[in-house]
């Protein structure tokens, strides 16, 4: 791995870590404040359906997670198992492409 | 700087991290059953009114916060001149996940 992609995914691990920083502070209020009461599908899909708000930040939220997620495995999967090589970062490339399809599925699932 | 306390918070950071990673596809399919019908995630939310289960989330809301509050802490020590407040930023991180494991306690 050159210079150049070290410090790019090291970039995009802090921006995205940045932007979920953002993201995960929004979805924890969010959650106490839903959770009151109990939850019903009908009670979150009220909040979503159609709502271009809530489906712009939860977009945001799941292409951070995409970025975010697999570089920072990569580190630990490095560091711990000594896990180098193309298979690795095969593997972490799956990892993001797993995260991002099921994690625009769930967003759809929730505004359409 | 207590060298344990920041390797702590190094070591729940990316535990939590990892922890979470394998938890976000089983977050992402239980969402997403809300494409085949509202009660079929009724189903799901009825099963997660098990007292265990419930643990097992009040856990995973922790670990996020936890994560959130050492990945400030990461991007604390690495962007602003507090190299003297490693372990003031360690509590802090902490204190943010007490904090809302809390609330969200308190919600439930």
């Amino acid at each position: 791995m050159n210079f150049r992609t070290q410090t790019f995914l090291w970039v995009a691990q802090r921006a995205s870590a940045a932007v979920l920083a953002l993201c995960v502070t929004v979805h924890l209020a969010t959650m106490v404040y839903a959770i009151r009461g109990g939850l019903s599908a009908a009670e979150i899909l009220s909040r979503t359906k159609g709502s271009v708000g809530w489906l712009m930040f939860y977009t945001v939220f799941v292409l951070a997670v995409t970025v975010h997620a697999p570089i920072g495995l990569r580190s630990v999967v490095t560091e711990w198992f000594g896990w180098r090589g193309a298979a690795r970062d095969v593997f972490l490339l799956g990892l993001a492409m797993l995260l991002a399809a099921m994690g625009m599925r769930a967003v759809f699932g929730v505004f359409l | 700087m207590n060298v344990h306390t920041g390797t702590f918070a190094a070591f729940v950071h990316r535990a939590s991290g990892v922890l979470l990673t394998l938890f976000l596809p089983v977050h992402f399919y239980a969402i997403g059953t809300t494409l085949e019908s509202a009660a079929a995630f009724d189903a799901l939310l009825v099963w997660t009114q098990m007292p265990l289960v419930k643990f097992g989330e009040w856990g995973i809301v922790v670990l996020l916060a936890a994560h959130l509050g050492g990945g400030l802490r990461v991007l604390a020590l690495e962007f602003l001149p507090w190299r003297d407040w490693q372990k003031s930023l360690a509590a802090a991180a902490a204190a943010l996940a007490l904090a809302v494991g809390l609330a969200f306690a308190l919600a439930l």
